[in-house]
């Protein structure tokens, strides 16, 4: 049947060459309409806007057109422009309003404003081209397509228990010419490494940064080779609707949109997730001291936590931070989520220094944050993981007492605290051990273990490589003579400070790595690793690589050969947690034997078994997990037992006994050298001696009883 | 961009050249949907085509799709390395039948 014509698809009124109408307030942003494209933007406190256009990369506009005051509804300006080349224009907004700073106002028409609705951004769409430092309009918003062909594609939608994320770098990842891929450092070089993704055996990958950022922010010249550091992490946003146009190798045709579409939709039938890293926390602006782009003079008082006196809170260490408490910010930040979870098929999001969000408008801790809350119930959201970096730089530590709703889970920074002292050998940590293995009911009694996104290492901090080969930071390349990045690493050496030919410090550093993937992989609570762990990647003790585009921090493909043993040692451990769900409960275990199997779900052993050493000095910790209990009892899974000695000298460990007609054998033991380290889940040796083990020097065993 | 028609058997072969984006992609259109009869068979020859926009892989996916809807059969031949390249990785080549050479697109749809 023919569809009738709308009737309010005509234009109005012109301007110059331009014809125009008034446009429709929601949605915010540009959006294609029969004919035209609807702009739309708002502003509390501006008196008037301007839509400026230019033609693609032209540095002077190639149109100014006032939107008429009546086009505007409540605070919103909205226009519609017919017959636009769409695809060959940029645009953005001048506002006039009050310049006051100490009332928050810092409107100044001569600036033109990126829209903070943009999907597409240009003006860094080659990473590292060289900009026109004298445009005065550097971020520009461009016209998206946003249909795309997703087939029967929707969110995997894995349940939380029972993934395993890999934290990862867009560029780093396969920037490094060893990775072999078409095009390195881009959206479509991850979806060429996906086979390896597979094979390794994650089922998440979490996405460093992809919202436009500019790598030129804070550039300056390495101290010694005169190399050029960026801002290669990308942790500071310069719009929040749009992919880096630069991680797309078909950025510069500006189809990013698509390409990040198609990674994505690859992924998924591959059963990978995808997660984003957000960054809600402050903007590219900076204080008062840095670039107008966007926020600052759309509405700056809104946007942004101010002072009494005009000056910018700095919760966030980097210049401002981000109003998200304020409700016209809350809608943003909803809408962004909003659409990339449904555009996009986005799995979930992880919030940077996400303690931010929890404050008001002055910055003081909100007991019950409505965007926090309106995060935890929206209904798009509703199957997403949303996972909180439950910090801030202001002094807010909330590892534990996030406000979650039920929902939010968070980085648990005292899993990474205890497992790295008690990995390195440190006493007194058995008993906060215990607590961590189990999913720290200690820290989500009223949760579950889903709530713990363990972790031993993230982008913050040393790789593994590094965390077992250094005692101390090197980040003198950074330029800020080792002042920055954390002091409090509870690394060790094993023996020298960084790299060596000594074979036996060699062989200790690999056994500590496997050490760390072992006790991840058989902790309650839901594990990440940082991409190359898996390796051994280096930074070379760089424990803060957030400015280098090289080599210190790009993925060397290389050790994939060279740590063969290493690679195959984590993907068992991987094919092992995924083949027993007592590994992966959703509930807290209760230290009881609720089925009447005769065993507790988890119990403790020392070298005794049925004595654990909970002593101040005791370097050494054993568990077994009862099969019968898996998933409240409702599954049914093998018996498993873990030794952790991280005691100098080898103990002999007594085995728990086991029901009639089950033996013991040997899935893991870091002692061993491949391949009897670490066996393929299901073809486990029998023990011969079923009654102890004898647990090397640092080292961890993992039995499975069937 | 420019557009030659005309016939090889049975195929209308249809030689595109210049660049498809947002401003060609209609006239493109325009004149290639009118060829699709119900049961025709069309050869787009692409090997003249430098460069394809966002609009441009819509358009032609949009035509693709009408044309076999109304039990056409098509094929696209001559895709450049670089423009197949840039299908790949935004996701629109699977959608299409391809082949290389014009021989080849005829016996694809013989």
């Amino acid at each position: 049947m023919e569809r009738i014509e709308r009737i309010d698809i005509h234009p109005t009124h012109t301007h110059g060459e331009f014809k125009l109408r008034a446009g429709r307030p929601l949605p915010f942003g540009a959006t294609h309409i029969e004919g035209g494209i609807n702009f739309s933007i708002s502003s509390r406190h501006a008196s008037s806007c301007t839509l400026v256009l230019f033609k693609k990369r032209q540095s002077e506009p190639l149109a100014e057109i006032p939107f008429p005051d009546e086009f505007r509804i409540g605070n919103v300006f909205s226009m519609v422009v017919f017959g636009l080349d769409y695809e060959s224009i940029e645009y953005g907004f001048r506002m006039e309003g009050p310049y006051n700073p100490q009332e928050g106002h810092r409107f100044d028409p001569t600036k033109i404003l990126l829209d903070p609705y943009a999907k597409v951004i240009g003006g860094r769409d080659v990473w590292g081209g060289q900009p026109d430092w004298n445009d005065m309009f550097q971020h520009r918003g461009r016209i998206v397509f946003d249909d795309f062909d997703w087939g029967s594609d929707h969110p995997v939608e894995i349940p939380i228990e029972d993934l395993i994320i890999y934290e990862a770098h867009v560029r780093g990842f396969t920037r490094h010419p060893s990775s072999g891929v078409k095009h390195p450092g881009t959206f479509a070089g991850i979806r060429e490494k996906i086979p390896y993704l597979k094979e390794l055996g994650i089922n998440c990958i979490e996405l460093m940064p992809i919202f436009e950022f500019d790598e030129f922010e804070n550039s300056r010249t390495h101290p010694e080779t005169g190399e050029l550091l960026l801002n290669y992490w990308g942790y500071s946003q310069v719009g929040f609707f749009a992919p880096k146009a630069a991680y797309a190798a078909t950025g510069k045709f500006s189809m990013q949109v698509d390409e990040l579409k198609a990674l994505i939709q690859d992924l998924h039938n591959n059963g990978i997730e995808v997660m984003l890293d957000v960054v809600f926390n402050h903007t590219a602006e900076g204080n008062e001291h840095g670039p107008t782009i966007s926020f600052r003079g759309i509405d700056n008082q809104t946007y942004y936590m101010l002072t009494s006196e005009g000056y910018y809170y700095n919760f966030s260490g980097t210049g401002n931070t981000l109003n998200c408490n304020n409700p016209i910010v809350r809608n943003m930040v909803l809408d962004c989520l909003r659409y990339w979870a449904a555009e996009y098929h986005i799995d979930g999001f992880r919030f940077d220094l996400a303690s931010i969000l929890g404050r008001d408008p002055w910055g003081a801790p909100l007991p019950n944050p409505p965007l926090l809350e309106n995060l935890a119930f929206d209904p798009i959201l509703a199957k997403c993981k949303l996972i909180a970096e439950a910090w801030d730089a202001g002094g807010l530590y909330q590892v534990g007492s996030f406000p979650a709703y039920g929902r939010w889970a968070e980085w648990n920074g005292k899993y990474r605290d205890a497992v790295r002292k008690f990995l390195k050998g440190d006493i007194g940590l058995v008993g906060e051990m215990a607590q961590r293995i189990q999913g720290s009911p200690d820290l989500y009694w009223w949760r579950g273990p889903t709530a713990s996104i363990n972790f031993i290492t993230a982008h913050d901090g040393f790789t593994l490589a590094d965390l077992v080969s250094y005692n101390y930071k090197h980040n003198e390349a950074n330029g800020e003579n080792n002042n920055d990045g954390s002091n409090d690493n509870d690394s060790w050496n094993c023996g020298w400070e960084g790299p060596t030919d000594e074979p036996e410090i060699h062989a200790l550093r690999c056994r500590q790595i496997k050490n760390a993937v072992a006790m991840l992989m058989v902790s309650q609570g839901v594990p990440m690793i940082v991409m190359g762990d898996e390796i051994a990647r280096t930074q070379g003790g760089n424990n803060n690589a957030y400015c280098h585009d090289s080599e210190l921090s790009w993925m060397d493909w290389t050790l994939l050969k060279s740590n063969a043993d290493l690679f195959r040692f984590v993907k068992n451990c991987f094919a092992f947690r995924k083949a027993h769900p007592v590994l992966r409960n959703r509930t807290h275990l209760r230290n009881q034997d609720y089925v009447g199997s005769g065993y507790p779900d988890i119990s403790w052993h020392g070298v005794r078994a049925w004595q654990p050493d909970w002593s101040g000095t005791s370097r050494i910790l054993a568990f077994m997990l009862c099969g019968k209990h898996a998933n409240n009892g409702q599954t049914q899974d093998n018996y498993i037992y873990v030794a952790m000695n991280m005691h100098w000298e080898s103990q002999v460990f007594e085995l728990p006994g086991l029901q009639q007609g089950m033996q013991w054998h040997v899935f893991a033991n870091t002692i061993m050298p491949p391949p009897e380290d670490v066996w393929e889940p299901g073809c486990e040796p029998l023990l011969q001696d079923q009654q102890q083990f004898e647990v090397g020097p640092r080292s961890v065993v993992i039995l499975v009883g069937k | 961009m420019e557009i030659n028609v005309k016939s090889s058997g049975q195929v209308t072969v249809v030689e595109i050249s210049g660049d498809i984006d947002s401003n060609t992609a209609p006239l493109a259109q325009d004149q290639v949907l009118p060829l699709a009869q119900p049961g025709s068979k069309i050869l787009l020859d692409m090997s003249g085509v430098e460069y394809m926009s966002s609009a441009g892989l819509r358009m032609l996916l949009s035509m693709y799709r009408q044309i076999s809807r109304g039990s056409g059969d098509i094929v696209l031949v001559g895709l450049s390395e670089e423009i197949k390249d840039t299908m790949s990785v935004t996701g629109f080549l699977n959608f299409f039948t391809t082949r290389d050479t014009v021989d080849e697109g005829l016996q694809a749809l013989a």
